[in-house]
């Protein structure tokens, strides 16, 4: 680490500069946006004018949220040695990838010099890569049988299972392909002496990947200065793989969790209860007077525990008794069913002649009875909505394979919503800037566009479910680097009036702003400027060209992600309604379709430059006018051409061949 | 929740398909349905339970009803294709050894 030089506040020289620029950068940008909503709007084309302001706004707000991440920016010192003897478990999360690869990296993992276990979680549950782990010495876990027609939770479900089947005080989570460090945990345990440190992240990092990064695989402005920034403010985030957390703080969430998700479910089911029972009633027809009788129990129950609950008794005391008292009822139903068979039985002429009615049929043993209570064979399950409504009345989850769940299952992306829900129970997270794993990056753009599309439908469950502006427990810095990272995944939108403005000045001649005056000019240059200072500044060198073109190219899978999510989380539609097509045919061409609307974006925004040529040499153009926009065209397609290189982008190995086949020829 | 898709064989024997859960609610509905196929005369009957997912206690004493019913009129109550959760509890309350299930419908008589 190099000698910091402080100011006399305690900051870094370059702490101090983030600092003004960001400073700058908001009163520019405010100076600039102000001006747009007061006084530029052109009303007159308000379908162009309006969109175009708002998603400027939404640009400007994206850099003032990146400008306070920046503000709080941090390099962490190295972490103290970790003191000796501290349990920690190596997972290492798999479902299909192959199985040299899963092997390597536990192999990997093993070899991790901190004293640890190593374990494979699979969720595939493959035979053959238990017996080759295990004869490797390494552990293989795979979910209990309580998953069995359960809701597996992806991820999330699979961490979940090994929790309760592990018991280090710290464990260290792996993709199958990122292969550890050795020293990863005597770099990062050392975080964990402050007692209130929940989880220390390492940037993931692709070794798969060339230079120029086609599929912008890489995110050195994320694993870098935005996590730096988040880690300033006490939001450094988890990120799925390469962290070590500490179990207490994942238990004490899932504990937390549940408790809240208990008293929630039971609150909900004594307020409906009432009508739930009234209704069960009075659908019952003639000849169900014994269940009506029954029902009239249950609902004397329900207001039992009522009482029970107002009188300030536990949870779990007046929930017990509840299904025990339900659990009588049902006792009762079946004995007198029983009774009234064993009366037929004996009253059958010639029953006993054809088979032997004896005792042992004539009572019915107590285990029999036991089990014909129970409540999935209760008779009182006749009433379907009753049924649901006692086992909501109970502190099992029985619809959950664990009724503890410390990793957070409402997004198909756990990482985020975990880490939130431990910040608003007051726990500390690190980010340690220090690559200590080599990833693998998906090396074509089907999936690339599939994982992009995950990570951005996950944040926007989140967004959905659980908005950081409305969670108890955050400060408002965290709230804010929370948003942060979920506005920029709106920014498709945004893109689609930065496609459409340009294209209908050259086509129409409609300009979305009054004039393009000096004023506009001196108003929005300032602040493009001072914003690609701030990024190189805060960059300082790493390549953040490819995240920007992607931010924008991406547009479609963004808009996606926000449609989708909002669908799966307010209409409760799947949110994968995408089927991977993997046929050899569609490997031998190059892949265009995948990223047709981007084609058609580009060849619009071509046809409209020449549209805006044609009209200048008739002489209706504005030179001025027409001279902007071609730029911004011309800007438009440079971040657009990032897909074309995606698409020919061979592979990682194809690309080293014919690399070294270029040297040859050379 | 239940339907009854009942038929009579060539050879006179009435089959009653409950499609459903034999429960509390619905055991009323079986006792009406043997009831109905007794006063038209027919008397051997077999419930065909392969679209049963599930009994209770008081789905049982429907199937008992039926048989001391069938057997008063003259005739029996067999059972055929039961699921799992109905062989299970057949077999803890030894009633299988009443009412011996058969694996199809055919076979009954």
């Amino acid at each position: 680490m190099t000698p910091r030089q402080l100011t006399p506040r305690g900051l870094t020289l370059r702490e101090l500069t983030i600092r003004l620029i960001v400073l700058a950068t908001a009163i520019l940008g405010l100076n600039y946006i102000i001006w747009r909503w007061m006084v530029s709007i052109n009303w007159d084309a308000w379908w162009i004018a309006v969109p175009l302001v708002l998603a400027e706004t939404y640009s400007l707000l994206d850099s003032l949220l990146f400008g306070v991440t920046m503000w709080r920016y941090r390099q962490r010192d190295t972490a103290p040695p970790p003191p000796a003897g501290l349990t920690v478990d190596v997972f290492i999360t798999t479902y299909n990838e192959p199985l040299d690869l899963v092997m390597g990296t536990a192999r990997a993992a093993r070899n991790i010099e901190y004293p640890h276990r190593t374990w494979i979680l699979d969720d595939g549950n493959r035979a053959e890569l238990r017996a080759i782990a295990e004869a490797e010495g390494i552990g293989w876990i795979t979910r209990s049988e309580d998953w069995a027609n359960r809701p597996r939770h992806a991820k999330a479900g699979n961490l979940n299972n090994a929790l309760l089947a592990t018991d280090g005080e710290f464990m260290l989570i792996l993709d199958a392909d990122q292969m550890p460090d050795p020293k990863i945990l005597d770099h990062t345990l050392g975080y964990f002496n402050d007692r209130k440190m929940a989880l220390v992240q390492t940037p993931q990092v692709f070794v798969n990947v060339p230079p120029n990064d086609p599929l912008g695989s890489q995110a050195p402005l994320f694993y870098g200065p935005i996590q730096q920034g988040k880690d300033g403010w006490n939001a450094a985030f988890f990120c799925g793989s390469n962290a070590i957390i500490r179990r207490e703080a994942l238990m004490q969430l899932g504990v937390m969790r549940y408790v809240s998700e208990t008293e929630l479910a039971l609150n909900k089911a004594l307020k409906t209860a009432d009508k739930v029972v009234a209704k069960a009633r009075r659908q019952l027809g003639p000849g169900q007077e014994r269940l009506a009788a029954a029902l009239n129990t249950v609902a004397a129950d329900l207001q039992q525990v009522r009482r029970e609950l107002s009188e300030g008794q536990a949870i779990a005391d007046v929930t017990y008794r509840f299904q025990e008292r339900v659990d009588a009822v049902a006792r009762n139903l079946v004995a007198e069913d029983f009774a009234a068979l064993h009366a037929e039985l004996n009253s059958i002429e010639g029953l006993s002649r054809t088979i032997d009615v004896d005792g042992s049929l004539a009572v019915v043993d107590d285990v029999a009875l036991e089990r014909l209570s129970q409540r999935d064979w209760s008779p009182l399950g006749a009433v379907e909505t009753v049924r649901v409504l006692i086992d909501s009345v109970n502190a099992e989850k029985a619809g959950e394979a664990q009724a503890v769940m410390p990793l957070a299952t409402i997004s198909v992306t756990e990482d985020m919503a975990t880490c939130m829900r431990l910040h608003s129970l007051g726990w500390e997270s690190a980010y340690h800037h220090e690559k200590l794993a080599d990833g693998l990056a998906p090396e074509d753009l089907d999936s690339m566009l599939t994982q992009r599309l995950r990570w951005a439908q996950g944040t926007m469950q989140v967004m959905f479910r659980e908005n950081p502006l409305l969670q108890k427990g955050l400060s408002v810095a965290q709230r804010l680097m929370y948003l942060a990272t979920m506005w920029s995944y709106l920014s498709g939108f945004a893109a689609v009036a930065y496609i459409a403005a340009p294209v209908i000045y050259l086509v129409l001649g409609i300009l979305p702003v009054q004039s393009l005056s000096n004023e506009f000019f001196l108003r929005l240059i300032p602040f493009l400027v001072i914003n690609q200072i701030l990024f190189m500044v805060v960059g300082r060198g790493v390549k953040t060209w490819r995240g920007q073109q992607y931010s924008l190219a991406l547009f479609p899978t963004w808009i996606k992600s926000v449609t989708s999510a909002f669908g799966n989380v307010f209409l409760g539609r799947d949110l994968d309604f995408r089927v991977t097509p993997k046929t050899l045919q569609e490997r031998n061409r190059l892949p265009w379709h995948l990223v047709r609307p981007q084609l058609i974006a580009m060849a619009v925004l071509i046809l409209a430059a020449v549209a805006g040529v044609i009209r200048l040499l008739l002489g209706q153009g504005d030179v001025l006018g027409s001279s902007v926009n071609f730029v911004w065209i011309a800007f438009d397609l440079l971040i657009f051409s990032v897909v074309i290189e995606a698409v020919r982008y061979p592979g990682y190995d194809a690309w080293l061949d014919s690399n070294k086949t270029k040297e040859v020829s050379r | 929740m239940i339907e009854f898709t009942n038929e009579t064989l060539a050879n006179g024997v009435g089959v009653i398909r409950p499609v459903g859960r034999l429960n509390m609610v619905s055991a009323p509905h079986l006792g009406a349905n043997i009831d109905a196929l007794i006063s038209d005369g027919t008397v051997r009957l077999v419930v065909d339970l392969a679209g049963t997912d599930f009994i209770d206690s008081s789905g049982l004493g429907a199937l008992i009803t039926g048989l001391k019913k069938t057997r008063q009129a003259g005739g029996d109550l067999r059972l055929a294709n039961p699921t799992a959760q109905i062989t299970a509890v057949l077999e803890m309350t030894n009633l299988n050894r009443v009412l011996q299930p058969v694996a199809s419908v055919d076979g009954a008589y």
